[in-house]
């Protein structure tokens, strides 16, 4: 029997598939277009933009001096704290929504649309399908992160020259760890659940009051480290950028209560951010893999 | 290169009490369509989705080509071309790029692959849609989409889970065409339905299935005989001009193998017969010889039909 086109066979006569590696760059790939042609990329680009538009208009109407405020006796880099004031204090909100936009429905999404009996019953392993699709939400988020560093710098060019602190580079870097350890995150909640509405709401609650306020409750009352919370550990991003970095330090309050403020080292944060992302992108994994199309 | 098959072997599927597959053992092999038939809940579905791995079996392996599709489904669904349920498609997604994905992940050479592609679509007469959002899409447009992804690797198995769902008469129609197309192509065709008549009309074999258990499979004809008392097969005629009582009752009656005709109205005539299907034959070209005005002869759906319902009944 001559060979049909289109039809590329093992010797055995089976067909001979492209590697898993291959097959995780298209999922990717389809994943980057859905992305662009369901304009959810294009929002939070957009919702970037109106942040960044916000603090533009805020420098130039009130001037640097009054937003980020550089007084000789406690700070000893303006450009630094222009940085701190502008990277440091949005870009977390702007990875979160990021991990919401791009990671919150990545799995629970094709049970709940059905969009996954499309995928799923063809020769492909369930973790080239998980892993591509990580991987499209990644380049997406690290295209709007890399638009929204590309505004920060050009704001910073231009009130202090070419003058970018090695800082900001430390702040990025942990920036695309944190955007990484969110995925792993999300995508864990998108695996645990079959409804796309229940694991961005579970999501967007962890990450927008539930762990900031765990953190309070644990550190400020509880007095523990909460080195457990992500958002402890992505403290980092923020902090590198401050002129001082701040450490953990006992305080004496109102009343002469004393109580400890904590804040993670470098070290500190990048190991939790490395241990979220390992443990929550694995058992998301673990979870897709022996989750059914019932 | 071996046959196409595929085996379910004691395969069985538990949800927490419920015992939605029970010990199904099953081997087809050869090119054919074997139709899968059962009521609501009967287990049709999750058969097909533990043959493509979209859930576990609780016992039991499922073999495509040879090949447990649990522990190797990449290689077991190399060659199986799948509709299971109906498949929803991004809908930001045109059927050019969601049948480019499918080609991709099943490595279709690049240079054959806008050819192959345009040609599914054109087989299931979808062409003018081919670059247009597949959200705008209607239910049945979508299924025509979901068969052309089935049929893009030309695979040797075709796993189909009631693949006219939500398809007009005349989409039923066409599936059934691509469905005897296949068949002609030396595939093996895997194909749950509710609908007899489709089965009756595309199927060489059929495999019926009950609370989990399977009740027969079997050949057509060996299954459909099962309805008429005498053991025998019955076949449906059509004519082009009447007939009358005397005729079926002398002439067709006296025909070798023939053990009843009558007569639904003058133009049809039901006959019951024994043997298999060289006797389905030679029934045929006396039939033919007679110059009755004969335009159509194709075994009777209410047989299967029969057969179902006795089946069925007998296990409720």
């Amino acid at each position: 029997m001559s060979k049909p086109p289109g039809k590329s066979l093992s010797p055995s006569g089976s067909r001979i598939l492209p590697t898993s590696v291959s097959q995780v760059g298209t999922i990717t790939k389809y994943e980057l277009v859905n992305y662009f042609k369901s304009r959810r990329f294009f929002i939070l680009l957009a919702i970037g933009l109106i942040i960044s538009g916000i603090f533009t208009g805020l420098v130039a109407y009130l001037g640097v001096s009054k937003v980020a405020p550089c007084p000789p006796s406690t700070c000893s880099s303006p450009v630094l704290a222009f940085y701190s004031f502008w990277w440091g204090s949005s870009i977390a909100f702007v990875i979160v929504l990021s991990g919401i936009f791009f990671g919150g429905d990545a799995i629970s999404g094709e049970f709940q649309n059905k969009t996954g009996y499309f995928l799923v019953a063809n020769p492909l392993r369930r973790s080239s399908i998980y892993i591509g699709k990580w991987l499209g939400a990644l380049t997406a988020s690290l295209m709007v992160l890399a638009i929204y560093a590309a505004i920060t710098v050009g704001n910073g060019l231009y009130y202090f020259g070419a003058n970018v602190p090695y800082q900001f580079a430390e702040s990025l870097s942990f920036s695309i760890l944190y955007l990484i350890a969110v995925l792993g995150f999300t995508f864990f909640f998108s695996s645990l659940f079959k409804s796309s509405s229940m694991s961005i709401l579970v999501t967007a609650i962890l990450f927008l009051f539930a762990f900031s306020l765990i953190q309070l409750i644990v550190s400020g009352l509880v007095q523990i480290e909460p080195w457990f919370i992500i958002t402890y550990g992505s403290g980092i991003i923020g902090n590198v950028l401050m002129d001082t970095y701040p450490t953990t330090q006992p305080i004496r309050g109102p009343g002469g209560r004393d109580s400890t403020t904590f804040a993670a080292t470098i070290p500190e944060g990048i190991a939790i951010l490395v241990a979220y992302f390992f443990a929550t992108a694995i058992l998301g994994l673990v979870l897709f893999e022996r989750k059914e199309f019932t | 290169m071996n046959s196409p098959s595929i085996e379910a072997v004691n395969l069985s599927k538990r949800y927490g009490s419920f015992l939605a597959l029970s010990n199904l053992s099953l081997k087809i092999e050869g090119s054919k369509c074997v139709g899968f038939l059962g009521p609501n809940g009967a287990g049709k579905t999750t058969t097909l989705k533990i043959f493509t791995d979209m859930i576990r079996a609780s016992e039991g392996k499922a073999l495509i080509n040879g090949i447990d599709v649990h522990l190797n489904k990449k290689k077991a669904l190399s060659s199986v071309g799948s509709l299971i349920e109906s498949p929803e498609i991004y809908p930001s997604l045109t059927p050019r790029e969601a049948l480019s994905m499918v080609s991709d992940i099943r490595g279709l050479p690049r240079a054959e692959k806008r050819k192959k592609i345009e040609e599914v679509v054109s087989e299931v007469k979808m062409e003018e849609w081919l670059d247009k959002k597949v959200g705008k899409f209607s239910k049945g447009m979508k299924q025509r989409i979901n068969i052309a992804a089935a049929l893009l690797s030309d695979p040797d198995v075709f796993l189909l889970d009631e693949p006219t769902t939500g398809l007009d008469p005349r989409g039923m129609a066409e599936v059934r065409d691509i469905v005897k197309s296949l068949k002609t192509r030396n595939r093996l065709i895997f194909m749950s339905s509710h609908l007899l008549n489709e089965v009756q009309d595309v199927c060489d074999e059929v495999a019926m299935i009950d609370h989990g258990k399977l009740l027969v499979y079997d050949t057509l004809s060996n299954v459909t005989s099962r309805a008429s008392s005498d053991g025998g097969n019955i076949v449906d005629i059509e004519l082009l001009r009447d007939i009358d009582e005397r005729t079926v009752n002398d002439d067709i009656t006296s025909l070798a193998n023939v053990s009843s005709a009558e007569r639904p109205d003058p133009r049809k005539i039901r006959i019951h017969f024994s043997g298999g299907v060289q006797n389905q034959e030679r029934l045929l070209l006396d039939l033919a010889n007679l110059k009755i005005g004969m335009i159509s002869f194709h075994p009777s759906a209410s047989a299967l039909e029969d057969t179902y319902l006795r089946l069925i009944k007998d296990t409720l």
